[in-house]
């Protein structure tokens, strides 16, 4: 039998690895450490297994690389890092050089995985119709049923992933082309509207627009654009990622738009690295750098222009959940709060570690459901001593999580994007004015 | 076509199995794959144990180490594995005993000004929580954001604010521990005297050689009602060495007294923009804490010595941000280094205050005459120096000459009436260094004290006492050399 082993273009880098002293100064932003107390559940000890397997010292096999695969790739330990190891990619690189070995010897859950993120997220319409499916759930009834009467007689663990999955009752959001096109334009953005943030929360893209559209800026949603991929690289499937980051490099190019919006920020924290995934890539490396120059995250975006002349109120108090991806991967974590003061009548309550993952993780919460749930009942604490009346993320990924979790301790705390309670307070502006 | 992966059938050891059954088997770790996570600290030490057990209680360590005995297996006590000479490194196998989830703070008693802790809580988690309540506990490694407060006791650990406050060993009211036999002993008491001779003292600086530190008593104390925080720049290290001594001289005595040298800053200041003059020679970082009034009087005095010793320039922080980023590039600096290094080699030595221009100047000399780069930011106030070489591992030889450059440094330090260990502790790899300070009546008066707990042999064998005494491993520097060359990940070399 043939050994599994890093081969392939991205086998992680010496010099990367060489970074990392062993001091343990990230340990306590690990939340997988937090939650385990076990050394190889924390980021020095992956990166001591990515080392071994790469020197030949450590076997890579299933329980070795269980501990890869715990990773949350929420990247605070890159902010922890006083060393600047260069964490998060360094784990992708991982997995995708366990991920380039031939099929039939790599680990079956790692094959599985990516074969679904291969056949679903990649493919519009099939991931269109498995929502659809989803919708007719929860507009039929029998979601209300299974969440109400039927919760005590189900079995625990059916009703534990029903409580994961989102209610879709919304009209989702399936607009391209131009979204909005002001009198004067200010300047000319490309949305993406990524393969399921639409379907699952539609408020969240309309809000941009209005918030965009409300600043001036003409925002067109290129059509035939793709999954931003950041899934499949996460996975270690770099090769579906790299093929994706292609597609939509072209597409958004041809849209002439002078930056690449995201308001995702798992998305937009993939695409911005779009230059270093087809960096081996000899006609597309400097497209691909170019490309991901343009890649900005919507709040991002808002703050380096003026946002604030004709704001209105609105009455609530709110706490920040830091999406991983912006504030640790983007390092992005004063544009959120920026915003959010600016809100007049808005009281930002800040949690005690905002910026600590909530364990949803793309899809970690489904292939790590006990992890998972360690990690977002600390999360739920946190957020819960606010007292707010609402939380706010920056990424459709964690507001899914929160969700789940704040149903599952039947609190009524409401889950939003940072740009929804903005669009809302503009709004607020406009109808002061109109009266 | 997947294929399944073949389930590991291997069977527990009858140890395992037996401490299995105390513990439970979420708290046993033994496979292969799993015990690597445990064969290392912050050194580039390296040594796998046989099993890893992580306790919820005192009582199942007592049990642990009663079956421990049983099987005549080692036992290594752990906390965060930040330590910086080998002391958790399982260097003989056996088990190591992970507290990592012995981490609560049972209590905080403010009238009585203690808290009581269990051994894995970290240090800044104490000091964080104290801080609500308007307190704190004293001793800041620069590592505080990980390490635990039973490795600061088992280590003796110090860090700036040691200068005015003393190391841990100066905050422990009372220990529980687990002892070689196995029984649990309290050691001290919450009150501050306590009659007969202070064997809780022992357990500071045993290095996890005597028992298991189970559970900590500490002293608390209220934050200071006023604070400042100044960086005084220097044109070089020798002024800058003087101006300490004169601080000293003048009756002031900091909380803390930190040095950093051109070349450290030079690596910090691009990574943290601390605030540190890139073209400085050497700044001092002095912190001054107490009544307002006392407060003000003391940092003129400061100025007034930094002054007359040449500095040009002095800052006071005006705000608690630019306070916390000049401590951030002071406490980032050794994690900065192996940024802009491949590899490095940081040395803990003390030496008399009024002896640091001097040994400064000799440390410097020492190093550029085997051609390396050396950085220096120390506990000055103390006299504990931290000289750290910089190389890179793949030179062909180099590791004999770091080693070689160390031992030169190390002599400097003893020969000028110090010692060599600061804070780091001894652990595995300054064990023969210890023959330079104690004499061969002085290290059997250790081993004696070490038998009197217990066989030697029980608790982390092979640390602290050189060869012979109950040990027979070589000295450090040999595995070090045996492993030079090929490392993927960079290591402070200690
Ligand atoms: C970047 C960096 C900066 C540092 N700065 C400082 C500094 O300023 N001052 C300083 O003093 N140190 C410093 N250190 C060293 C280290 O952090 C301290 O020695 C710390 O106290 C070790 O704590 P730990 O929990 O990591 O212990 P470990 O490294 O796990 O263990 C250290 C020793 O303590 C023993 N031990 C641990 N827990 C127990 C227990 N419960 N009972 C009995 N024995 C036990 C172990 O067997 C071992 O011998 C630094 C380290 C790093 C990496
Ligand atoms: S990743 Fe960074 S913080 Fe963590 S152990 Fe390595 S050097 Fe230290
Ligand atoms: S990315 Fe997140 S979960 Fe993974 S090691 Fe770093 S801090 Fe831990």
């Amino acid at each position: 039998m043939k050994q599994l082993n890093f081969v392939g273009l991205d086998v992680p880098s010496t010099e990367d690895l060489q970074n990392c002293v062993h001091c343990g100064f990230c340990l306590p932003s690990c939340p997988t450490y937090l939650a385990t107390g076990h050394e190889l559940e924390s980021p020095r000890g992956r990166l001591h297994v990515i080392a071994g397997i790469k020197e030949g010292r450590i076997d890579a096999n299933t329980k070795t690389l269980q501990h890869l695969d715990r990773c949350l790739q929420c990247r605070a330990c890159e902010t922890a890092c006083p060393s600047a190891v260069p964490y998060g990619r360094i784990m992708e690189d991982a997995r995708a050089s366990i991920m380039a070995n031939r099929n039939s010897i790599q680990p079956r859950s790692w094959f599985i995985r990516s074969f679904l993120l291969r056949n679903i997220l990649g493919h519009q319409k099939r991931l269109r119709v498995a929502i659809s499916l989803g919708r007719l759930y929860s507009r039929s009834g029998l979601q209300d049923l299974i969440r109400g009467p039927l919760k005590k007689i189900l079995p625990m663990k059916l009703v534990r992933l029903e409580n994961s999955l989102p209610s879709l009752r919304k009209k989702p959001f399936r607009k391209s082309g131009s979204l909005s096109s002001p009198n004067i334009a200010l300047d000319k953005v490309a949305l993406l509207t990524g393969c399921i943030h639409g379907e699952l929360y539609p408020e969240m893209h309309s809000s941009t627009v209005e918030v965009l559209d409300y600043m001036q800026i003409e925002v067109v949603a290129p059509v035939d654009q793709v999954c931003c991929g950041a899934l499949h690289i996460h996975a270690g499937d770099a090769e579906a990622s790299r093929k994706l980051a292609r597609q939509n490099i072209e597409i958004f190019e041809s849209s002439g738009a002078s930056k690449v919006l995201v308001n995702a920020a798992g998305c937009g924290s993939a695409m911005k690295e779009y230059g270093r995934l087809l960096r081996h890539d000899e006609d597309w490396r400097e497209r691909a750098e170019v490309f991901s120059g343009k890649v900005e995250d919507i709040l991002e975006f808002v703050v380096k222009h003026k946002f604030d002349y004709q704001l209105g109120k609105v009455s609530d108090v709110v706490t920040l959940q830091d999406a991983c991806h912006l504030a640790h991967a983007q390092k992005e974590k004063v544009a959120p709060r920026t915003i959010l003061s600016a809100i007049p009548g808005l009281e930002l309550r800040e949690m005690s570690t905002p910026d600590r993952c909530c364990g949803s993780a793309g899809i970690y919460s489904i292939v790590q459901p006990d992890l998972s749930t360690q990690v977002l009942s600390a999360k739920l604490e946190d957020v819960l001593s606010t007292d707010a009346g609402t939380v706010c993320t920056a990424n459709p990924g964690c507001t899914l999580q929160l969700e789940a979790g704040l149903r599952r301790e039947s609190s009524d705390m409401d889950v939003r994007h940072v740009i929804e309670l903005l669009a809302k307070s503009v709004q607020a502006g406009r109808d002061k004015t109109d009266m | 076509m997947v294929r399944f992966f073949k389930r590991s059938r291997h069977k527990p050891e009858p140890l395992v199995r037996e401490l299995i059954k105390v513990v439970g088997i979420n708290q046993v770790l033994y496979t292969a794959e799993d015990l690597i996570g445990y064969e290392y600290d912050a050194t580039i030490e390296r040594a796998a144990p046989e099993v890893v057990v992580l306790p919820h209680t005192t009582d199942e360590i007592s049990s642990v180490v009663k079956i421990c005995r049983q099987y005549n297996r080692p036992i290594v006590p752990r906390g965060s594995g930040s330590g910086l000479s080998g002391g958790s490194v399982p260097i003989k196998g056996g088990v190591v005993v992970s507290l990592t989830r012995m981490n609560k703070i049972l209590d905080i008693n403010i009238e009585n000004r203690y808290a009581v802790l269990q051994p894995g809580v970290i240090n800044l988690q104490l000091q964080d929580r104290l801080a609500t309540e308007g307190f704190t506990y004293a001793p800041d490694p620069s590592s505080q954001r990980i390490c635990t407060l039973g490795g600061n006791v088992a280590n003796n650990s110090g860090g700036p604010h040691t200068l005015a406050h003393g190391s841990t060993v100066n905050h422990i009211l009372e220990l529980e521990v687990v002892l070689p036999n196995g029984d649990i002993a309290r050691l001290g008491s919450r009150v501050l005297d306590t009659p007969g001779p202070d064997i809780r003292g022992l357990f500071a600086g045993s290095e996890g050689t005597l028992g298991i530190i189970t559970e900590i008593t500490a002293q608390i104390i209220p934050l200071p009602q006023s604070l400042k925080t100044m960086l005084a720049v220097f044109d070089t290290v020798t002024s800058a060495s003087e101006a300490v001594s004169s601080i000293i001289r003048r009756g002031v005595i900091p909380v803390a007294l930190e040095m950093l040298d051109q070349e450290i800053i030079k690596i910090v200041e691009p990574r943290i923009q601390a605030g540190y003059p890139l073209d400085a020679g050497a700044v001092l970082l002095i912190e001054i804490e107490g009544i307002p009034d006392a407060v003000d009087a003391d940092s003129e005095l400061v100025k007034a010595a930094c002054e007359a010793s040449g500095a040009s320039e002095i800052r006071v922080a005006t705000s608690s941000e630019e306070r916390e980023k000049l401590w951030e590039g002071r406490k980032a600096a050794i994690g900065a280094i192996g940024a802009a290094y491949p590899a490095f080699y940081l040395l803990d030595g003390v030496v008399p205050r009024t002896k640091l221009p001097q040994v400064m100047e000799d440390v410097l000399a020492v190093a550029s005459s085997y051609g390396f780069k050396c950085a220096n930011m120390f506990h000055a106030g103390d006299g504990n120096l931290h000289p750290t070489l910089m190389f890179d591992p793949q030179n062909e030889g180099v590791l004999d000459r770091v080693l070689e450059c160390a031992g030169e440094i190390m002599r400097i330090c003893v020969d000028s009436g110090g010692a060599i260990t600061g804070e780091h502790g001894v652990g595995l790899e300054k064990t023969s260094y210890m023959e330079w300070i104690y004499s061969q009546d002085d290290l059997d008066a250790m081993e004696n004290i070490r038998e009197a707990f217990g066989p030697a042999d029980v608790f982390n064998p092979c640390k602290i006492l050189p060869n012979g005494h109950g040990c027979a491993v070589g000295h450090a520097a040999e595995i070090n050399i045996a492993m030079g060359g090929n490392q993927t990940s960079a290591d402070i070399y200690i």
